[in-house]
This record gives structure tokens, sequence and C-alpha cells, in this order.
């Protein structure tokens, strides 16, 4: 019977073409505003390292200006980085299984030897080694560097995909040079593609950024004073005229990340991160009361609100529209299903009982609703090229996966229903005599 | 066979009542032939309707089939309309966009039979009013008899114990008229029961009696024709 009420669904609606095209219509574009609000909100809100978020933590400690809190609007909460000496110092600790400290700089890449290319400019990562094992960061070629390459700081370089490709081309490249700012570094290691969105390991410099284009050790950075590229916030008033004097000051730059495999390494940690900001206090720093914490990574997502409250509106507004969308709809579906009650009135007197009539006309509403998702779908993806157009940081939330694809058609289906709901019940009241006479 | 009791029917309106049928009482036999006649708005349709469970009723008894139809669920009252009673009216009411394969095929739809024995049934029902050539065409692409022939075949499909016709030739002209005329009377001889509602005297009279109605009563009983009733064994054969 299903196959036989999809072949009248499909019939009723090329009898009336225009009609069935407003409704698909107003479901479609209803579903594909919907759809793009959710995809941007889905990947904002979404935890790009979940798998591994019961053992990784972000860790703050609030060494801000005893006057004057961090964030004004909300007092409570301590610097989202961490001073460089503060990071060293914690991440001394053998507690944690793993820790990495890290920041932004850049470097001037010179591909001339080894494909002829002209030199660029990239962002780049400086961190220590666990950087790729804590993050589960997926190599092509090789893998990170070892414990020597931080203490030595040694001339090594992880590189992505695409910056492997751009200085020398789609080969394997582990064990190359490559001259960075004039310095030959030796690769280690090529990334596979990886974007994680949001970037989770650093939300103060981008947090809808993509990745570095390589990375560096830690200490590599330190020993050649390579400058800062990302966020540096100072509350205090302390000279900054060396590389040093940065290191040594109040500044926050860094990000800090341990890996706590057990509850008792997560109290234990606490209590030494504890321990540290006493002794510090005792030393003249540290003058806002105890604020240190431990923050998981889908924690440190909504503890920094990367998904703003603007686009939880957002999503609220685009769901009204598809409900004034689905009005639209329903009001057209009552005029075509009253409008074909003679022909029900018909098969009612040639023996279709009420819930026949309700699931023929189901299937129909059903039939607008998939097609209305099809066609939203494409108006979804119409819908982030377009934002993608405009927010040029967006690139890393405007893709259309598989799942938002069934998402939107799902919505079109539940919405047709929704919709068609009233107009088929009222269909289905039709009284079989009331319009044989004029049929 | 259809048996109804002091059956009446008020339409209601904040304004009126309109009795359509007043203490309306009505028998007929298994194999019958009966044409409805009376002026109108007399309620010859209200009682086809009522007769098809097309319409419910306020008061009184209507055994079908020696069942009693009158609280029966809606439900019920389909599946009879289903399996029990074939539809014949004026205005053939054929489904447009459906060809004449589709448009016989819908009560077998609704019984749940499988396509070989639907298939079956819809030949056999086209091949009996001659248009079993015609299957792929639509309604628009015949002639008014040649619909009214299909609606016939449409009735017939499901193997009605009851055929209701409703001015089954209001639409045609003569010569048509007189041709779906002797398809019911061929179709009756058949054993299937027949009740037909008529403005035409001549087409009431080749039924084996005629009921007037007037004001929504039977006023008057009077067999036009001589012709006998179907022998029991040959409407068991037919059946």
């Amino acid at each position: 019977m299903f196959t036989y009420h999809l072949r009248l669904a499909f019939k009723s609606l090329r009898r009336n073409p225009v009609l069935s095209a407003l409704m698909i219509g107003a479901i479609a574009l209803g579903v594909g505003v919907c759809s793009t609000t959710l995809t941007v909100y889905r990947l904002m809100s979404g935890n790009p390292i979940a798998h591994r978020n019961d053992v990784l933590y972000s860790v703050t400690v609030d060494n801000w200006d005893p006057a004057r809190p961090w964030n004004e609007k909300r007092p409570d909460i301590a610097p989202m980085e961490i001073a460089y000496r503060d990071a060293m110092a914690l991440g001394a600790s053998k507690i944690p299984s793993r820790h990495v400290v890290m920041r932004k700089t850049t470097f001037v890449v010179d591909p001339s030897r080894t494909n002829g290319a002209k030199p660029f400019q990239v962002e780049a990562r400086l961190a220590t080694k666990d950087f790729f094992t804590m993050f589960d960061t997926p190599f092509l070629y090789g893998g990170g560097w070892d414990q020597a390459a931080d203490d030595g700081a040694q001339n090594v370089v992880v590189l992505t995909r695409n910056t492997n490709q751009k200085t020398f081309g789609d080969v394997n490249s582990v064990g190359r040079t490559l001259q960075l700012d004039g310095r030959d570094y030796k690769v280690v290691g090529v990334l596979n593609e990886w974007n994680p969105s949001p970037k989770f390991y650093d939300l103060n410099n981008g947090a809808f950024d993509e990745p570095e284009e390589l990375f560096v050790p830690l200490s590599v950075g330190a020993a050649l004073e390579l400058p800062p590229a990302g966020n540096v916030n100072c509350w205090r008033n302390e000279p900054l005229n060396s590389y040093t004097d940065l290191m040594n000051s109040d500044c926050v730059w860094h990000q800090f990340w341990v890996q706590l495999d057990n509850d008792e390494q997560v109290q234990s940690f606490r209590t030494l991160v504890d321990n540290y900001v006493r002794d510090q206090k005792a030393l003249g720093r540290f003058p806002r009361p105890m604020n240190n914490h431990l923050y998981r990574p889908d924690e440190w997502l909504k503890h920094n609100r990367v998904v703003r409250n603007d686009n939880r509106v957002l999503v609220g507004l685009s769901f009204m529209f598809l409900a004034v969308c689905l009005l639209n709809m329903l009001g057209l579906l009552l005029a075509k299903f009253l409008g074909g009650a003679p022909l029900v009135g018909l098969r009612r007197a040639l023996g279709a009982s009420r819930s026949m009539i309700f699931r023929q006309h189901l299937v129909e509403v059903s039939v607008i609703g998939v097609a209305g998702g099809l066609l939203g779908v494409g108006l979804t993806v119409l819908g982030l090229l377009q934002i993608r157009t405009m927010y040029e940081n967006y690139e890393g939330l405007t893709r259309v996966d598989f799942t938002m694809g069934v998402i939107a058609i799902a919505i079109a289906l539940a919405a047709g229903i929704i919709a068609g709901l009233y107009p088929t019940w009222r269909v289905c009241r039709t009284q079989p005599a009331s319009y044989l006479k004029t049929q | 066979m259809l048996q109804m009791q002091q059956v009446s029917k008020v339409y209601r309106t904040d304004l009126i009542e309109t009795h359509a049928l007043r203490e309306f009482n009505l028998h007929v036999k298994e194999g019958e032939f009966v044409a409805v006649t009376g002026p109108s708005g007399s309620g010859k349709t209200t009682f086809l309707n009522i007769a098809g469970l097309l319409e419910t009723f306020d008061s009184g008894t209507y055994q079908l089939d020696g069942e009693d139809v009158s609280r029966l669920s809606d439900d019920a009252r389909s599946r009879i309309r289903n399996r029990k009673i074939g539809f014949i009216f004026q205005s053939f009411n054929l489904i447009p966009d459906l060809n004449l394969f589709d448009n016989v095929d819908v009560p077998l739809r609704y019984r749940g039979m499988n396509a070989a024995e639907r298939k079956r049934r819809i030949m056999e029902s086209l091949e009996l009013v001659g248009l079993a050539s015609r299957i792929k065409h639509i309604p628009a692409q015949l002639s008014g008899g040649q619909q009214q022939r299909v609606a016939i075949a449409r009735a017939l499909a499901g193997s009605p114990r009851f055929l209701l016709a409703d001015e089954p030739t209001g639409n045609l002209d003569s010569l048509m008229a007189r041709q779906v005329v002797e398809l019911l009377e061929d179709i009756n001889r058949r054993g299937t029961t027949i009740i037909m509602v008529t403005h035409d005297p001549e087409l009431a009279r080749r039924a084996h009696r005629n009921v007037h109605v007037m004001d929504g009563q039977v006023t008057d009983l009077q067999p036009f024709a001589s012709k006998p009733l179907i022998r029991p064994e040959a409407l068991a054969a037919a059946q």
C-alpha cells in the first residue's frame, strides 16, 4: 500500500505543480536557513578532542592585576593564557603524564632550494614535544620530535600536509632540510589533514582559525628569541627591554595543557598548582585571590564561551523562521487537500477507511518534506558558501557534512509532517457523501 | 437482503431542520432491480447514501445482508462498502488523472488483494463493459457513455452484492443511456441486486419494481415490469 500511496502522492504533486513548488520551496527555505545556522552552531559548539576529554586539562592561574580583574564583565575568571615562567615551572612537575607549553610565532619559509618557489610567511606553533601525542594529531609521514630536541633546542620541524605540498611537493620529506628564517630545520614529521574546530588548544588567538602551518620546539623560540605572533597581555608596568624581560615578566602569552590520567593525578596536580601559587604569593606575585583551575576541553570551550549567545539567538530565530514557513505550508496544504476533498469522498465511497486516507495524505506530506529537505540542503550549501565569502575566519565552520545533510532532511520531513497533520486530519473528516453529487 | 424500518434522517443547521427521510420503510430482496423515483428534494439520494452506508441516520433500523448496520464504526462501514456495495454516480466520478485500469483498481486496492487477483478482476470487469482494449486511456479520452461503463466496471470489479446507482443515465444521451441500462439489466440477470435512483420513467419501467419517494417517505410500491426475479440457483452460480 505504501508504494500505491507514494504513486498517488507524486500524481497529486504533478496535478498542482505551482502549489507543490510553493510548498516545497517554503519548507526548503525554512530548512535551508535552519540548517545553515545549525551547521555553524554545531561546528562551533563541537568538541574536536572529545575522545580525550577525560584526560586533558587546560591550566589557568590568576596572576593578574589586584585592582582590576582579567575580564571586568566576568571578574571571577583567570587569564586564558599563562606567563612563560609559570608554564615552565609547572611544566617541570612529574605529576602529569604529559604536558605541553606552547605559543604562536611566524616564520619565513624559503623553499627555493627544494622546489625553487619564492619565500612565504607562515604562522607556526612553538610547542614542547607532547603536543602531538596529547592532541592526537594524525601523521602522514614521520612523527613528532623527542625530549632531546626540546632539551637541546634542535632545529627540527613538523609540517602540515599543505606546507609539505608547497615546499617539497606531495612526497615524504622526513629527513630533508627546510630553511626557516634563514636557518636550516630538519623535517621530522608531516601531519595529515587536521583541523580541529574550534581550535581548542589556543582559543585566545582565533578560536576558529586553522591550525598553524608548521611546528617547532618551544626551546628553539627561546634560544632564537623568536617574536610572539599571538596575543601578549600584560598588566604590570614592568620593563620589557629584551626577550629575557618578556620571558621573566607577568605577561601571559603561553598556553599550558597537561594530561592527567586519573583522579589521583588530578588531585595531586591541583595541589601542586595551589602550592606553587602560594609560594609565588610569598614572593610578591599573584596579588589576586587564589583562582587556579584545571579545565577539561569541553569545560574549556564552555568557560570561554566559544559559542556566543548571538549564535544561540540566531538558531532560535532561524527556527522561528522555519515555523513561519511551516504556517505558510500548512495554509497551502489545507487549500490543496480541501480542494481534493471530492476525490477523498469518492475514495471513501469506494471503501477507503479514514486511516487509509490519513496514510495516503501523510505519505504525500512526507514526499513534500523530503523534497523540501533535499532542496534545503542545496540552500544550506549556498548559505554556507555565502558566510564563507563574508567571514574569512569561518572557513572551518562552513563545511556541510553527511550528518548535517541527514539532519536537514530529517528536520524537513518532521516539519512537513507537522505542517501536514492538521490538513490531513481535516480531509479525513470528509463525509463520503458530501461531494459525490458535485464531484 | 436490504431492510429499512422507520428510518429517519434530519439535516440540521442553526436556522432550519430539514427532514430528508421520515420513517422510511423499504425491503429489497436479493436479486431485485428496484427503481427509486420521485421529485427533486424528495429524499431519493439521501436514501441511497444511507443504503450505501455513506451517511448515518437518526432513528430506525437498517439491516443489510442480515446485519444490523445502524451502529457500526466508520471502519466497519468502509469495509462493508468496499466488499458488498458498488456505486454508480450520475457524473461518473472517475479519477481524472488515473487511466482506466487504475480507476477500476481503486476499490480493489482498499480490499488488500494481491496484484494478480486485482489484474484478473480489472480485466474481467473492463471486458464485461467492452473497454478492455482501452485500459491505458484516461477518462477525458472517453465519451460520457464509455466513462459510465468504466464506472460500472469499477463498481463490479469487487463482485458486490448490491449495486447502487444514482441517476446513472442522467448525463448521457438516449443511445448511450440505453446501452448503460442494458448493461445494468445484464448485471442484474447475473445476480447482483440493483437499486437505482432515477427521474426517467422509461428507465424506471425496466426495473422489477418502482419505489416512489415523496417528502422523505415511500408513497407507492408498483412493479412496472412483469419480469420475474432471478432464480436462486442462477444467483448462486453468479456469485
